[in-house]
């Protein structure tokens, strides 16, 4: 009964958009009714999954990759101050460049296949993932880092057995961001140059005036994005029962 | 655990040019429970934090050493009134932390042993999470304990807990920590009187030892004639310095 409630809002969204549709009858090459966009999604279905695999590859390596190295850089900067007065700044310079305008760049770098789009999904991932973890990591209680000191504990240990996992929240609330921007950022890297991928098929649909397939296409961008959140907010929520016991 | 030595400070703290401990001199014997008490705000955990060699920040112009000469790092264990229990570790592997904070590996048996003295070992298994504050100070002494030093330095251990729970782990304390050199800060003069073997007070002006005649054993009863005179005692002159 609840998931039928939950369905409500999205059913009352569909009604408005067809009916805008039809009152204002916008041409359906401007703005195609949620029903022609239903067929276009059920008529190339095995199109849609076949790129939605290729993205959806991307989005997990570059998930995995930006978490592995935003966990490790953060552990870095809060290990040493001069990595902190060294990185910091770069990682700060990384975010005002606009990811937009790196991915002819990395294109260049690293080909037209997965490589340039993964790397995109990393970037765009890293900073949030790094920030979020470097903020927990510099916040542990002082009391905590008093009593370990007292222990004999040197500052290696100090940080694998305290400072890390006392930071574990910050990680999780950094992968849950992660997860909504991994996609956006290789979306961003098909349109760039790409042979498949769901940002390759937006950009086909639309040159050639499929306007219900690009809509098609962007629905399954979002549904992939909101799945994926869900899956990382799950895991991350399970990770966090269990730390607490 | 070796020999326990006395405790030895003198001299004057302050942080950033502000004096946060007025100059005094205090002398804890070896192997005995002394108690510090005083106002909020004297400077008494200063004081442990220089025992305990927690000084950041802190400008100790004097020293703070035990009385055989020897560092004090390593021989120091230290108890506050958080109990500081990591919320990702199990009561039994908090017992243990000391181990793997030193690359060691726990010992599970003496952990489990220490636990069986604090009434614990029923919820070695469990997350600090599901225990009450009087269990979690356990976890916490257990864990004091299984450092094994000979100078226990208790920060208001018991001043979070009510008043039935507070007794319980007073009598507790002085019966495992008995040999030890403890130096104990609180602000509660029945705890002085029921748990000192000497007592100072620290007020904002000096630092003044308070007699307790005819010393009964530790822990002394609560309700004993003398154990309220000396709260009295220490109360008015509390109240007097304020």
């Amino acid at each position: 009964m609840r998931g039928l409630w939950a369905l409500l809002p999205l059913g009352f969204g569909l009604a408005l958009w067809q009916a805008a549709v039809v009152v204002l009858q916008v041409p359906h090459f401007i703005l195609p009714g949620p029903v022609r966009v239903g067929i276009a999604l059920w008529e190339n279905r095995e199109l849609l999954a076949e790129n939605a695999l290729v993205t959806v590859t991307e989005v997990l390596v570059g998930l995995a990759l930006g978490a592995v190295l935003g966990w490790a850089t953060a552990i870095g900067l809060a290990l040493s101050s001069a990595a902190r007065r060294l990185v910091r700044p770069l990682l700060v310079f990384s975010q005002a460049v606009p990811v937009f305008a790196l991915a002819p760049i990395f294109t260049l770098w690293f080909g037209y296949g997965m490589g340039s789009k993964v790397a995109m999904a990393l970037l765009i991932i890293y900073f949030p993932v790094t920030s979020a973890f470097f903020d927990a990591l510099v916040s542990t209680p002082p009391a905590w880092l008093a009593q370990a000191r007292v222990m004999g504990a040197g500052p290696m240990r100090v940080m694998w057995h305290v400072r890390i996992p006392a930071a574990l929240p910050g990680l999780l609330s950094g992968l849950r961001l992660a997860a909504v921007y991994a996609p956006i950022g290789a979306i961003i890297g098909e349109w760039v140059g790409a042979s498949r991928g769901l940002g390759y098929l937006m950009l086909l649909a639309n040159g050639r005036a499929k306007i219900d397939l690009m809509f098609a296409t962007v629905i399954v961008v979002a549904v992939l994005t909101l799945a994926l959140h869900r899956v990382v907010d799950g895991l991350a929520t399970r990770a966090e029962a269990a730390r607490r016991g | 655990m070796t020999a326990p030595p006395g405790l030895c400070f003198s001299g004057r703290v302050s942080v950033g040019g502000v004096e946060i401990l007025a100059p005094v001199t205090l002398e804890v014997p070896a192997g005995r429970w002394t108690c510090l008490l005083g106002a909020s705000g004297v400077g008494k955990s200063t004081l442990l934090q220089c025992f305990a060699g927690l000084g950041d920040g802190l400008v100790l112009d004097g020293s703070a050493r035990a009385s055989d000469g020897g560092a004090l790092q390593g021989r120091v264990a230290m108890m506050a009134q958080a109990d500081l229990l990591m919320p990702w570790l199990s009561v039994r592997e908090n017992v243990m932390l000391g181990a793997r904070l030193r690359g060691l590996r726990g010992d599970v048996t003496r952990a489990t042993e220490l636990l069986q003295r604090v009434g614990l070992e029923a919820l070695a298994a469990r997350k600090p999470r599901a225990l009450s504050g009087g269990q979690r100070q356990r976890a916490a002494l257990a864990r004091t304990l299984y450092e094994d030093r000979p100078v226990v330095l208790l920060d208001e251990p018991f001043s979070a807990l009510d008043v039935a729970t507070r007794a319980r782990m007073q009598e507790l304390a002085a019966e495992v920590l008995r040999g030890r050199t403890v130096l104990h800060v609180t602000h509660d003069p029945a705890e002085a009187a029921r748990l000192g073997e000497r007592v100072f007070v620290l007020t904002g002006q000096e630092l003044s030892e308070v007699a307790v005649e005819a010393p009964a054993p530790i822990p002394r009863a609560p309700d004993a004639g003398e154990t309220l005179a000396v709260t009295g005692r220490l109360t008015r002159l509390l109240l007097d310095a304020a």
